[in-house]
């Protein structure tokens, strides 16, 4: 399948990524030859197959809902690029 | 002392022959002497790694493990020492916990020198698209060592350690263990715990073991394997002894050769080495027949549209707001989101999110995303049909041996049929391992992979330490 640069642009801001324009039309040519490569799995015959998610059936694990184990609020945010008090900061979103 | 096996070194600390220390140096030491050639680490932890071997000397042995000096693939979460996955994007994230499997490992006693260089979020199959270094084959340093736990392969052949650990999602762990000459092992998705390891295609992801021998391998396995509530996907199965029947032999073991398997463009001394194996199972009393696996050649489209699905959902997570890397300046959150992620992604991994975005983007869902779940089972059911008739799948682990760097790189397409062998035992959840099992004529080495049922990690050790016991590379040094 070939993809258009439109079709490279819109899938690009559903994943939130700014690409160069560079990027970009190396994207158009390196994803559609994936794609080309791909194409078989159209002609597999899956009449009556059911998809695998999970490959290996495992029980389903319940516990009670409590909290446990919690980290603290300043181990949390020692990794934040930026933080204001207890809190991740990030720009204003409501002006 | 490096020369050690991992299970020779521990019989010696036990016994008090030699103490943690003096191994932990010995591998510091040789990390200093030849680390700057090879690249396989990222980190050395001197001072934590010292620390740990003096506790490991002034406490009673918790584990075969105990005092052993080992690395982990830079993927694996480490309290208080950084972890990047390989990534611009988590340059100098510090974990605020470990990860069950490091947590297990220090438990045991175990003496964790560093973290190993591997590709970006563990998306390659050459190591190469690490963000920070270039790690060399020690057999050839002007060749790959195969990836994407590359890092962890090295550092085990090199005799930087004693033991690694590495995750393999689609061949990361076995591929890179046949280019080096050294034993690597995926469990059977479920078997080890995967809190606390970076996510990448999170159906497929398992950590696994690398060692230099077979019982190497079966003695970390013992340890990481086993339920974990921190991780809802563990199985709750019986953990058994690896390493109990490992040296029983393989007589009336029924392996199979998928025919499939012998792919184009494999290197022929590669597949004539992959029969010699087979020849000296059956000299060990073994059962050779051809199966035939016949979904394997779709297998490779089936996991490039399920791997990089799963990764598009993964790796949303790193929108520079909580950790991670956060571009200078934004103004709008849409732009912090779109510009953070495009400076802290190298391009593979933008390569990957954009595959899998589009698979699951409105219109293309139903074509690619189930489609290739729908041959997915396809390909699980191959596996099924023929483990009725045989005990493990024998096979090469990689159909070339390591291959100049730089090669690939340009062509995404080349690189991705490095892992054609590796990547259906992933797509169907599959234990399977790399041994080593020959040289190519320009002193390369080939591994012979071996695919089990699930959960039956046990026979495929066995088979492995069958064809070790015979082929005789374990001394063979880079």
């Amino acid at each position: 399948m070939k993809l258009e640069l439109a079709q490279v642009r819109h899938v690009a801001k559903l994943a939130r990524l700014a690409l160069t324009p560079e990027e970009e039309t190396r994207f158009v040519t390196q994803l559609s030859a994936v794609l080309d490569a791909v194409e078989q799995l159209a002609s597999v015959d899956t009449e009556g197959v059911a998809p695998t998610t999970f490959a290996i059936a495992t029980a389903a694990h319940v516990r009670p809902d409590e909290v446990r184990g919690e980290l603290p609020v300043d181990e949390v945010l020692k990794n934040a690029p930026q933080k204001v008090g207890t809190s991740f900061a990030i720009p204003r979103v409501i002006e | 002392m490096i020369d050690l096996s991992l299970s020779a070194l521990a019989a010696k600390l036990s016994a008090k022959e030699l103490t943690s220390l003096e191994a932990t140096d010995a591998c510091l030491a040789q990390i200093a002497k030849t680390d700057d050639a090879l690249g396989a680490f990222l980190r050395v932890d001197v001072e934590g790694a010292r620390a740990a071997a003096r506790a490991a000397d002034a406490s009673p042995p918790k584990s075969p493990l105990h005092g052993v000096p080992v690395a982990l693939k830079d993927m694996i979460l480490t309290a208080g020492l950084e972890t990047t996955a390989g990534s611009r994007m988590l340059s100098g994230f510090v974990p605020p916990h470990d990860a069950t499997v490091t947590s297990r490992l220090k438990a045991a006693g175990a003496v964790i020198v560093g973290k190993t260089n591997l590709d970006e979020f563990a998306m390659g199959s050459s190591t190469e698209s690490s963000a920070f270094k270039q790690t060399k084959n020690p057999y050839a340093v002007t060749r790959t060592p195969g990836g994407s736990s590359g890092g962890s392969a090295v550092a085990v052949a090199a005799r930087q350690v004693f033991g690694a650990l590495g995750t393999d999602t689609g061949g990361s762990i076995r591929q890179p263990a046949a280019l080096c000459n050294v034993v690597g092992l995926k469990p059977t998705w479920g078997r080890v715990s995967r809190s606390g390891v970076v996510a990448y295609a999170s159906s497929l992801d398992q950590v696994g073991p690398f060692g230099r021998t077979v019982r190497d391998c079966a003695l970390l396995l013992q340890v990481i394997a086993g339920r974990d509530p921190h991780d809802a996907t563990s199985a709750d199965i019986a953990v058994p002894d690896f390493t109990a029947g490992l040296e029983e032999g393989v007589k009336g073991l029924r392996i199979g050769l998928p025919r499939e398997y012998f792919v184009d463009g494999m290197d022929p001394e590669v597949a004539t080495a992959i029969r010699e194996a087979a020849k000296t199972l059956e000299a060990a009393g073994a059962t050779v027949r051809e199966i035939s696996l016949p979904h394997t050649r779709h297998a490779l489209a089936a996991y490039y549209v399920i791997a990089p699905a799963e990764a598009s959902s993964n790796l949303a997570r790193y929108d520079g707001v909580r950790f991670g890397h956060r571009t200078k300046d934004a103004r709008q959150l849409k732009d912090l989101y779109e510009r953070s992620r495009a400076e802290g992604f190298g391009p593979e991994v933008k390569r990957r999110i954009m595959l899998g975005t589009f698979a699951l983007s409105a219109g293309y869902h139903d074509a690619y995303y189930v489609k290739a779940q729908k041959v997915r089972t396809l390909i699980r059911r191959d596996f099924e049909q023929a483990f009725a008739d045989v005990d493990v799948v024998l096979s090469a682990a990689s159909p070339t041996c390591a291959w100049p760097l730089g090669e690939k790189l340009d062509d995404p397409l080349a690189m991705y049929l490095m892992d054609v062998l590796t990547l259906p035992t992933n797509l169907a959840g599959l234990p399977a391992l790399s041994v080593p099992t020959g040289k190519s004529s320009a002193q390369l080495p080939i591994g012979a992979q071996l695919i089990g049922k699930p959960f039956d990690e046990t026979t495929i050790l066995r088979a492995a330490r069958a064809i070790e016991r015979e082929r005789t590379l374990v001394d063979w040094k880079p």
